[in-house]
Parts: structure tokens; C-alpha cells; sequence
């Protein structure tokens, strides 16, 4: 009978502490999941996007980090339970994550017109509304040295990059083929304008690797956007690849004597998307259409280097938040800044990442 | 059966008598009532094994199960483009296949670029046919963009139209057979192998053979790794099962105080002690063995793997060998010298026989062990530490190739079997011994 008795109280018991949860889960359905990369990224958009949000609809906000890709989204959106309701993605996540139905069509006509009232479908610069996501900013890979490190001769071109004999020292990559192919075909001296059609060729992937293969042995490889920065600081690499904005901001932000050096810079889009069956779908909307507003793009773009996807907020950008910087030549679209430089080809990459990825796992295994 | 002795009438056993025969209370035959009570008594200890069962049958089988069956069966092809699927398997694979089947197939890409649900998408059939054609995943989504415009023929040239790659043969049959649901594909990827035009199977170009490779080091390293574990665990376990019980004890202490740490404790631990401004390269900095320049990286590679899992398996190694060690009296060995054998040839002769059950069942848990090892070289593999558990994690977290890192799985187990078999062959598993 005592044993019975331990048995109904704690299927008793347990069966209350799950109902609490359940009621406490359902309280706090208004919570709005928004996912980004961490960092100093994800800081500037709490600044300029969830702290007014939050402050105008009531709606709560919770933050969630990630180092991007679909397969979080992906393994979600099959097992039915969607945690993230909005998600900051590359073009060509979001290019592919569309195709496999695994987001939220979006219609652009429901986003709000420009500041100046242009409607939002000819304010948004070319190319960053899609049918399954919105664009809010523009970045760039670029390459990055300490410059207490290297003082006289500095390095200017992305071939200094991959220069060992003149600059020797450690070089830190993203670990993947995505960009370092592009980085290593311009060094080989490829035009940026042709980084493409080179790389489509066996031949130009056998060029690209040939190229990587000249510093595999110095290279420290990165995962997280907030590494780069802190490889620089720690002297653990003599030059490094990295985001701008995370650069900028650790100059900017911290003091830290870095340098960005704009040559061969590939550039992409961050755009939002919404997992399908996001279990907060219409505050995801209308988180949407708030951040990617005008005065929020133009807000986001003094916390952080990272070009704003709408024309109307270019002259809206002023300085940075807390110190006398002008913003404007930092972004990766300043004119100054593209003279060499490649916009990311979301095609390219959604066709043959999986192969390219694959031969780079050969290749650093080998 | 006590209640059926409390309810026998009182006469009951005076009444047997002759060569009736044997009666319980109830009037029931004994022998028939035996078998009911022993019966019922089975039933009893299988009701108390079903948790078991089912729990092996919940998280065992069926997971391993699933796993065999995504390897070989993936629908996708036919979720998408149903109708196509099936006229196609009617092309012989000469020339290109019939203008209606190519009509069939641009009303069903139409269709499914309609669809949203998960699985049936246009993206999913690009995704499947980048796998067998890489750099194909765009032929299929730009033409089904384009597919509902299409409206009358002819359609083989509105497709050329779109894309010259439609002109290709190999296209067609890798549709062909990428639209049936069993495929033997993944398992030609997990082993660097794939189809050509013909749909014969060649080898892939050696710079994306990458699994084969990667398996061969995932077995001779384990094979290290247990052969290591072997040379360090043996003299450690002698001397546990001779000194006196009383510091023997505390020596076991310190060989299970590490076992029952957490795994990512003492992998963490590896790190700190190994990393370039670790306490080893400290320690010969400081010594002069080596200059601050020329610290020598011993972690985040092959070499840090290894002796981060063979101080993990240690154990594994020890306690059996000690286990079977403890058993072996002392006066074999006195009793061999005392008739003439040297130490080495009485060692050789009589004490190591004894403890094969031991080693052969350290060595299979570690080997087992090490083969499908994750976590370990995941943190402090770097580069060239990687074994083929982490390429399969890879698919299954990354990539979203499930069915490929199911093949890969699939290949991991049955390589563990092979080797259990071999092993059975060799020592005898009724010659294991775990303590």
C-alpha cells in the first residue's frame, strides 16, 4: 500500500509541475524569438531595432545566437516545434531554405513605404526583397591586421594576404569554402569581376585550393563572428579575415589599433526570414516591418558598419554612437571601398556549396 | 496456492487414495495444475521484463532501424514529381527521353513549385539531384520558376531554351533514377564512388575521396589507441592485484576518481594542460628545452586526439585486466619458478594465459569504444584529428544530408560487427571477462 501511495503522489506530482509549465509556457506566448549572430551584430540590432520595438508594442523580445546556415531551422520546421520566429540569414540560406518551403512567403507590399514616402518595393535597393525574406543590411568579408604588429610596409592587397615570405605570421580564414576561394582567386590575380566565371571551371576550383594550399600550414580557422577580432587582439594571427562591422566596432568601440583593408572585399546581404510555422508569426511580422523601416535601418547603421538595405536611410546615417566617426566610409558600399570588390553569387553557392564543402574537409583532412 | 489450501474442505486428504491420481484443492489434476502455476509464473517474469524490452525495442532497434532504412530509401523524387517518376522508368536511357515525358515533367515541376509542404518542394528535388550532379541545384528551381509558362510544345526545346544543360544525357538519368524511392547512391558516396552517364559506378575524382580514406584512420587510430591503452594498463593493472589491499585501494581510487569525472572536464583538461600557452609547453619553456618561439603544438591535431581518448579509455582497460589479474593465485607463478622457469618464460607460460580473458575483453570494450568516439575529437581534433563519427554528425547537424550520414552510420556499425566477428573468431566471446 506504501508503495502504491509513493506512486500516486508522484505521478500526482508530476503531472502538476507539467501542468505548471505548460501554463507558464502559454504566459509567456508573447515572447518574440528573434535569432541573429552574436556579437557586437546582434548588439546593434537590440539597440536600434528590439528596444524601441519593445518599447512600442510591448511586445518581449528573447535573442538567441547562432553562426548561421538552415540546419537549425531545417531540423525545427521537420519536428514541427519552431523555437526561433525570426531569423537573420545570408541571401543564399535564404535562397534555399525558400526552395525547400522551410520559410514563410512574404509579401513586400505589406512593408511600409519609405521615410520620404517611396514605396517600399523601389526604396529597398536592387535585389534585396525575395519572395521569402526581406534584406536589412549589407556587410562584407574583409581582411584585417593589428597595426602595432605590422608597422613600415603594410599589407594593401588581398595577394599581401596570402604574402607568407613578406609578412610572416598567422592568417586567420572562416572555416569553409564559402569566400576563401573568392579571397584566394583574387590574390591569384584574378579581377574581381571574374571571380566567378573562374571558379565555375574545375580548373578554377583546382586554381583556388592550389592558392589556399600556399598558407594552409599558417592559417588558425574561425567559426564565429566574434572570433576574428579577438584572434587579432590575442596575437594569435598576424592578419585575419573577418566581418567589417565586428572590425569597425572593435576599433571603434574598444580602441583596438586594427586596420581593414578593403581590396577584394566579398560583399552579401543579411536578410530577415520567418521558419515556417513560427509559433509567433504575426509579432514576427510585425517585428518585420519595424526594424526594417527606414529610421530603424539608419538607427542600426550607428551602431555598427553595416550598410543599410533601403535607399531612403543612407542620408540618415550620421556617426557613430559614441564617438566622432562618420559612418558613411566605413559601410562596405562607400565607393571607395569597391573599387575591387565582389558581391557574394547566392546562385553559385547554393549549387555547389555541398560539393565545394566537401573537397575543403578533403583538403584540410589531407 | 496458500488461499487453495485454506479453502480445502478438511476431509480432502484423507480421500486420496489407489492409483488416482494426485489432486490439488481445487479438484485440478497436480500435474496440469503445475504447469498452470509455472506458466503463469513465466508470464510473470516476461511481464517484468517488458520495461526492458521495450525500451530496447524504443531506443535501440527501431533508431537503428530507421537509420538502415534512410540510407537506402529517400521518396523525394517521387513526392515531387509523381507523374514524371513514373513515365520516366519507361525510357530506355538512349538519346533523350520522349517529348511527352518531358511535357509530363514540365507540368509536374509547374505543380510543385506551387507546393509548400515540406518534402515536396522544388527545392527538395534540386537539393537531391545536387547531391548525384553537383551544381545542378539551379537547373531545376531557374526552370520551375519558368516551368508554368510552358504551355504548349515543343517542350524539350523550351527547356533548352532555359538552360543547354537540359541537352545533357547524364541529367536525364540521374532523374531516372533519382525518381525511384530505393537507391543504393548514398551508400556509392559513403565510399567515394558515384554513377556516371551510363549509370555505371566509377570512382569519384580523387580530390573529393574523402569517407574511405577517413574510416581507414578511424581504425587504425582506435587500433592505437587501444594498443596504447593496453602497453600502459597492463603493469598498472599487475600492480593493483599484487600490492597490499590497503594501498591498492587507494591507488584504484585515483584510476576510478578520473572515470567518474565528466568527459568534457577532463577533454577540457587536455586543452589547458596542451595548447601552446598550455602548462606543458610552460613547463619546457621554462626548463629550455624549447625556445618561446618554438612552442610545439600538441592539441588540436591527430597527436592531441589520441592521448586525450587513450587517457579516457584508460579505464576501460584497467578494470577487467584487474579484475581477472586479482583471480590468478600467486603460488602459480612461485610453483613455475620452483620448477626451474626463468621469470620471463614462467611469466610468458603461466601467468599471461591467465589473463587473456582480460586483455580480450579490454581491448574489444576500448576498441569499440574509440571507433565511434565524437566528442573527444570534435573538441581537440583540429584539422587532421577528425574521425568518421564527426563526418556523420557533420551530415546529420550541417549539411542536412540525412541520408548519407546514414550510410555512413550504417557502414560505422556493420565495420564494429566485422570486427566483433573476427574477434569472436580469434579469441572466443564466451572467453571475455569483465570482472
Amino acid at each position: 500500500m506504501k508503495l502504491k501511495n509513493m506512486l500516486l503522489g508522484t505521478v500526482f506530482g508530476a503531472a502538476v509541475a507539467f501542468g505548471a509549465t505548460a501554463a507558464m509556457a502559454d504566459g509567456h506566448a508573447k515572447e518574440l524569438t528573434v535569432v541573429s549572430w552574436g556579437g557586437a551584430y546582434t548588439k546593434s540590432q537590440v539597440e536600434a531595432y528590439h528596444k524601441p520595438f519593445i518599447e512600442e508594442t510591448g511586445i518581449q523580445i528573447k535573442s538567441e545566437d547562432y553562426n548561421g546556415g538552415i540546419a537549425e531551422i531545417k531540423a525545427q520546421v521537420e519536428a514541427g516545434n519552431v523555437t526561433w520566429d525570426i531569423v537573420d540569414v545570408e541571401l543564399s540560406d535564404a535562397v534555399r531554405a525558400c526552395d525547400e518551403g522551410l520559410i514563410e512567403p512574404l509579401d513586400p507590399s505589406i512593408l511600409p513605404a519609405g521615410a520620404d514616402g517611396t514605396p517600399a518595393q523601389e526604396d529597398f535597393l536592387e535585389g534585396t526583397l525575395h519572395e521569402c525574406a526581406v534584406a536589412n543590411i549589407v556587410w562584407s568579408t574583409i581582411f584585417s591586421y593589428d597595426t602595432t604588429k605590422i608597422t613600415g610596409d603594410v599589407p594593401t592587397t588581398m595577394a599581401d594576404f596570402f604574402n607568407t615570405e613578406k609578412w610572416p605570421g598567422k592568417r586567420g580564414l572562416r572555416k569553409g569554402a564559402k569566400v576563401n576561394l573568392e579571397f584566394a582567386l583574387i590574390a591569384d590575380g584574378v579581377p574581381a569581376a571574374e571571380v566567378y566565371d573562374v571558379l565555375a571551371t574545375p580548373e578554377g576550383v583546382d586554381r583556388a585550393f592550389a592558392k589556399l594550399d600556399t598558407i594552409k600550414d599558417d592559417v588558425v580557422w574561425w567559426e564565429a563572428g566574434a572570433q576574428p577580432p579577438q584572434l587579432l587582439a590575442d596575437g594569435e594571427v598576424l592578419m585575419t579575415t573577418a566581418y567589417n562591422g565586428r572590425i569597425f566596432n572593435a576599433v571603434a568601440g574598444e580602441g583596438k589599433p586594427f586596420e581593414i583593408v578593403w581590396d577584394g572585399q566579398v560583399w552579401d546581404l543579411d536578410l530577415w526570414v520567418i521558419p515556417k510555422g513560427a509559433k509567433n508569426k504575426e509579432a514576427a511580422m510585425e517585428f518585420l516591418k519595424f526594424s526594417t523601416a527606414t529610421e530603424q535601418l539608419a538607427a542600426q547603421a550607428s551602431y555598427i558598419s553595416y550598410g543599410p538595405a533601403r535607399k531612403s536611410s543612407a542620408p540618415l546615417v550620421g556617426k557613430f554612437h559614441n564617438a566622432d566617426i562618420d559612418m558613411g566610409p566605413q559601410m562596405p558600399t562607400a565607393p571607395e571601398n569597391l573599387t575591387n570588390a565582389v558581391q557574394n553569387n547566392f546562385e553559385f553557392w547554393a549549387d555547389n556549396a555541398d560539393q565545394l564543402n566537401e573537397r575543403f574537409n578533403a583538403w584540410l583532412a589531407g | 496456492m496458500s488461499d487453495a489450501t485454506l479453502d480445502m474442505p478438511v476431509g480432502g486428504t484423507a480421500q486420496r487414495a489407489g492409483n488416482e491420481p494426485l489432486v490439488a484443492a481445487d479438484g485440478t489434476p497436480l500435474k496440469q495444475k503445475l504447469a498452470q502455476t509455472t506458466r503463469r509464473m513465466k508470464l510473470r517474469a516476461l511481464m517484468l521484463t517488458m520495461p526492458l524490452v521495450l525500451f530496447v525495442l524504443i531506443a535501440f532497434v527501431a533508431p537503428i532501424g530507421d537509420m538502415l532504412f534512410r540510407s537506402l530509401y529517400n521518396p523525394t523524387g517521387s513526392n515531387v514529381v509523381p507523374a514524371f517518376a513514373e513515365a520516366i522508368q519507361q525510357w530506355d536511357g538512349q538519346d533523350l527521353p520522349s517529348e511527352e515525358t518531358v511535357k509530363i515533367f514540365v507540368e509536374d515541376l509547374a505543380k510543385a513549385r506551387r507546393s509548400r509542404e515540406i518534402g515536396r518542394t522544388v527545392g527538395n528535388l534540386a537539393t537531391r539531384l545536387n547531391y548525384e550532379l553537383p551544381g545542378y541545384r539551379s537547373l531545376v528551381t531557374k526552370t520551375a520558376r519558368r516551368a508554368a509558362r510552358i504551355t504548349e510544345g515543343p517542350y524539350k526545346e523550351a527547356l533548352f531554351a532555359i538552360d543547354k544543360r537540359w541537352e545533357e544525357r547524364i541529367v536525364w538519368t540521374t532523374l531516372q533514377r533519382i525518381t525511384k524511392d530505393y537507391t543504393l547512391a548514398f551508400y556509392l558516396a559513403a565510399t567515394d564512388r558515384k554513377y556516371d552517364a551510363d549509370g555505371s559506378i566509377v570512382q569519384a575524382d580523387e580530390l573529393y575521396r574523402i569517407y574511405v580514406p577517413i574510416l581507414w584512420k578511424t581504425i587504425w587510430v582506435s587500433a592505437l589507441i587501444t594498443a596504447l591503452c593496453f602497453i600502459i594498463a597492463y603493469p598498472v593493472s599487475y600492480l593493483l592485484s599484487t600490492l597490499p589491499l590497503r594501498i591498492s585501494n587507494l591507488l584504484m581510487i585515483l584510476v576510478l576518481l578520473p572515470f567518474w569525472t565528466s568527459l568534457l572536464v577532463r577533454t577540457s583538461a587536455w586543452i589547458a594542460m596542451l595548447q601552446t600557452e598550455g602548462v606543458v609547453n610552460n613547463i619546457f619553456v621554462y626548463l629550455g628545452i624549447i625556445t618561446d618561439e618554438s612552442r610545439i603544438q600538441m592539441i588540436y591535431n591527430l597527436q592531441g586526439t589520441i592521448i586525450a581518448m587513450v587517457h579516457i579509455l584508460l579505464p576501460f582497460m584497467i578494470l577487467p585486466l584487474y579484475s581477472v589479474m586479482k583471480t590468478i593465485p600467486p603460488s602459480y607463478m612461485r610453483a613455475a619458478r620452483s620448477m626451474g622457469a626463468s621469470g620471463t618464460y614462467a611469466f610468458m607460460r603461466v601467468y599471461f594465459p591467465q589473463t587473456v580473458p582480460g586483455i580480450a575483453a579490454g581491448t574489444l570494450l576500448v576498441f569499440i569504444l574509440a571507433i565511434g568516439y565524437y566528442i573527444t575529437p570534435a573538441l581537440v581534433g583540429g584539422n587532421d584529428g577528425l574521425l568518421i563519427s564527426n563526418l556523420i554528425a557533420d551530415h546529420i547537424k550541417k549539411t542536412l544530408n540525412w541520408s548519407l550520414g546514414a550510410a555512413l552510420g550504417t557502414i560505422l556499425l556493420v565495420v564494429v560487427l566485422v570486427f566483433y566477428w573476427l574477434y569472436n573468431k580469434l579469441v572466443g566471446v564466451d572467453n571475455l571477462k569483465f570482472g
